[in-house]
């Protein structure tokens, strides 16, 4: 194999890149969902972890027994 | 006694302290590995792969399509096994590494039905055809909604994990149903294009465009679910010290 298969760009312009020969709608649908989907994932689990920081209601009521 | 607090080497990690604490040591060489190797992949298969000669730039969808599909297969038998290992050996880490693994497969088998259906529209004619394939893709969907449902209706976490370990193992079953169904029946989905015995059927930028994203899939997944299985543990063991340690230290 050579390394400028790998390097050389396959497209002439911007354009032809967005186009995508035609089927731009497809072949952006398949990979915008994609990274969306895998975005929205990062970010509820991230929601999920940060949500961990609120005391949770069991642990007040032991915390508030402790105290008295 | 349980295998977590089993003091032989190989159960070390068993327990739920040195498991978020190794979890988190793995997770940004994995997450640094999955973002340079979709980089590169994407690079690879949106810039240098040539237009395929019989279906134009629409085969460009083949680069997430196939290491989705994989993926969804693979997580599916690890869930199973690490679920299995958590009902044998009452393992709760075990389990939770099942449940971590879960919703990660889901979006993989979902990503693998919708970049299919977007392939298959301009290339068959039909968003959806009831193909063996298909089908059998459509119920790994279904078996990952199905074990996270079962999980979620059981308020008892163990006697959840031991329920849905149940449901996983016995969808095991539909996953060599995927695998050989395009050998099995006369499909209309086409067999594999990479296959470790001959020669691949396609050109070499391409193949090496989807190897990297295969990679690359793998790496996500196993960064995203070592990140829930953190949260996953912490949320278990709140009870103990450790875990109100590192979440206040998260507060800090």
């Amino acid at each position: 194999m050579k390394s400028n298969m790998i390097w050389n760009l396959n497209w002439a312009s911007v354009s032809d890149f967005l186009a995508m020969g035609g089927y731009g709608l497809y072949v952006w649908g398949s990979f915008g969902v994609t990274a969306l989907v895998m975005l929205l994932e990062m970010w509820s689990l991230s929601a999920r972890r940060r949500s961990l920081r609120e005391p949770s209601p069991y642990v007040n009521e032991i915390e508030l027994e402790n105290f008295e | 006694m349980t295998a977590s607090s089993r003091k032989t080497n190989w159960f070390k990690y068993a327990a739920p302290q040195r498991l978020h604490s190794l979890a988190g040591t793995a997770l940004p060489w994995f997450g640094a590995l999955a973002v340079a190797l979709t980089l590169l992949g994407l690079w690879i298969g949106l810039g240098a792969a040539p237009t395929d000669a019989q279906q134009g730039e629409v085969y460009r969808i083949i680069f997430i399509h196939v290491p989705a599909a994989w993926m969804s297969m693979v997580i599916y038998l690890a869930m199973a096994f690490w679920a299995g290992v958590g009902l044998v050996f009452n393992a709760r880490s075990a389990s939770a590494l099942a449940l971590a693994l879960a919703p990660t497969g889901a979006l993989m088998t979902f990503i693998a039905l919708w970049t299919g259906a977007l392939w298959g529209k301009p290339t068959w004619g039909a968003w959806w055809v009831w193909d063996a394939r298909l089908t059998s893709e459509l119920i790994l969907l279904f078996l990952y909604i199905g074990y996270l449902s079962l999980h979620a209706a059981i308020d008892d976490t163990r006697r959840a994990d031991r329920a849905a370990a149940l449901l996983a193992l016995v969808g095991v079953v539909n996953v060599p149903i995927i695998y050989f169904s395009v050998k099995w029946w006369n499909t209309l989905h086409q067999g594999a294009s990479v296959n470790l015995l001959r020669a691949p059927s396609m050109a070499t930028t391409m193949l090496v465009g989807m190897l990297v994203m295969a990679l690359a899939f793998w790496m996500y997944s196993i960064a995203v679910a070592l990140l829930r299985l953190r949260v996953i543990l912490l949320e278990r063991e709140q009870h103990t010290a450790w875990a109100r340690q590192v979440v206040d230290e998260m507060r800090a």
